[in-house]
């Protein structure tokens, strides 16, 4: 006999801290985040994994949370847009945002910072065509993709500096 | 959301013997969005996330068997894959976005359901979701519908991409249920609507798919996956086709064909392909495989530009097969 209950154990590690609680099965990994754990940044828009405003990364893969039930993936690793800056310093993807003006009403943006900051990990990067299709779970009703763009190809150059920097 | 009950079993035999009404869970991007509007409304979710299916592994023969729990992401870059089933990782890239491709999975793409907006609608009616209401999509806004295999009950298109490059692949499903293990071929894995569209597939109660097997591929350079559809990312297909020739000396041998978008099942016809064996390529003879291919197909009210786009996405895929170009899935300009 399967075993059936309610309230279902979840544990995660969000942001880099360790979260436990008895959940119903039907809470997404996203109204975890925005309605009980109060990290409201990842953003819900369709809520049908359409949009990507919902993008986090668990496991260090890109993900739509408003389609994983949170007690599905356990032990998971989970990153917020609210775990990537350290030391009061925002993370360089955030940064590119604000320097190329990547963004109008910033409501897709975390969804975007998080996709990108994934989108580099993976490589899809040696193209703007390349990038633009690699970024196409991500829409922004503003228009802004020339600059999402344009930050994203800031960080890759800023990287291949600093390879360039640690290589001499 | 409504509410049911969960349970994570550990082993096949737990998950495959449990009564009423269940829906397993892999990585969900097709359940739970259903589930969110209210046309699966299952009882139990049984999460077979922890039952062994996630590799990929090298066959004695040549091939490759994909587990069914591992993501489409990481089938696509995987590199026996990207070595010796190119197309099969291309189809992959042609569907949905980045984000979807990590989360789904190789067993839940076969078994991923139509799109078809009246599916979708609890309040219209349809014969898959909802047996005996009817067919809303017939005479409706069904410019996307199937215009092969349909039925009086039904004329959703099968939505996937992968499934596409699995037929022209010939690829085989492996299951296993309360009953044991089976195999099948994925060209006859899943089923034409008929009197009783509310069975997408084979699959018997409590049968899981537990890993997808690929025979070897002599294709070489020569496949491609083509994929015509309203926007040029994240977009169900209108038409697509996969296709490997196996040519040799500027002939083709035999050759293998699947249409997308097109059918209520992922499409092929055996007398097609035999239309290429032995054969130099030719405009004619692509013109009869294209033909033959889409014979007996049917439109309703709006969907009739699919039999005339069809034959030219279908020549254009043999081309490209023929000179091992195969069309690329980031630069969409097609050659």
């Amino acid at each position: 006999m399967t075993h059936v209950s309610v309230a279902v154990p979840c544990r995660l590690q969000i942001n880099g801290q360790g979260y436990s609680a008895d959940l119903p099965p039907s809470v997404t990994l996203l109204d975890l985040l925005r309605e009980r754990l109060d990290l409201t940044g990842t953003k819900k828009g369709c809520d049908h994994g359409q949009c990507g405003a919902c993008t986090v990364l668990v496991d260090g893969k890109r993900v739509k949370s408003c389609l994983i039930l949170a007690v599905s993936i356990p032990d998971a690793a989970v990153t917020t847009i609210e775990g990537i800056a350290h030391d009061g310093r925002l993370h360089p993807m955030q940064q590119a945002f604000i320097d190329a003006d990547a963004f109008q009403c910033g409501y897709c943006t975390p969804g975007q910072i998080m996709s990108a900051i994934a989108l580099l990990d993976e490589g899809h990067i040696h193209s703007r065509a390349e990038i633009r299709e690699f970024m196409s779970g991500n829409l922004c009703r503003c228009g802004a993709y020339n600059g999402i763009i344009d930050a994203i190809e800031r960080v890759v150059a800023l990287q291949h500096r600093n390879q360039a920097g640690e290589a001499a | 959301m409504r509410h049911f009950a969960y349970s994570r079993p550990a082993t096949f035999d737990e998950a495959c013997h449990n009564a009423g009404h269940t829906r397993f869970l892999a990585g969900g991007t097709n359940l739970i969005d259903l589930m969110k509007s209210d046309v699966e409304r299952p009882a139990h979710v049984i999460d077979i996330g922890s039952l062994p299916m996630h590799h990929i592994e090298d066959q004695p023969d040549g091939g490759l068997r994909l587990g069914a729990l591992v993501t489409n992401a990481d089938t696509a870059a995987h590199p026996l894959v990207v070595e010796r089933y190119p197309l099969l990782a291309s189809a992959i890239l042609a569907g949905a976005s980045p984000q979807i491709r990590n989360m789904a999975t190789n067993g839940g793409n076969l078994n991923q359901r139509t799109r078809c907006h009246y599916f979708y609608d609890p309040a219209m009616a349809c014969n898959k979701r909802s047996p005996g209401t009817g067919c809303a999509a017939r005479g409706g806004r069904n410019r996307i519908m199937a215009v092969l295999g349909t039925s009086d009950a039904c004329i959703a298109t099968f939505p996937s991409d992968m499934c596409i490059a699995l037929a022209a692949l010939n690829a085989t499903v492996n299951l296993h249920g309360p009953d044991g293990e089976r195999t099948v071929g994925v060209r006859d894995y899943h089923c034409l609507p008929g009197e009783t569209p509310w069975r997408d597939n084979i699959l018997q109660p409590g049968e899981i798919v537990t890993a997808i097997d690929l025979p070897p591929a002599p294709f070489g350079p020569h496949h491609t996956y083509l994929k015509v559809r309203d926007r040029l990312s994240f977009a169900f297909a209108i038409v697509s086709v996969a296709v490997g020739l196996c040519m040799k000396d500027g002939r083709i041998g035999r050759g293998s064909i699947a249409l997308g978008g097109m059918g209520t099942k992922p499409w092929c016809v055996p007398e097609a392909e035999a239309l290429l064996d032995d054969r130099p390529p030719s405009h004619s003879l692509f013109r009869d495989v294209a033909g033959r291919l889409l014979h007996g197909a049917t439109a309703d009210r709006d969907n009739a530009a699919k039999i005339r786009l069809a034959p030219r996405v279908i020549e254009r895929a043999l081309w490209q097969a023929v000179s091992g170009t195969p069309q690329s899935q980031t630069d969409k300009t097609i050659r």
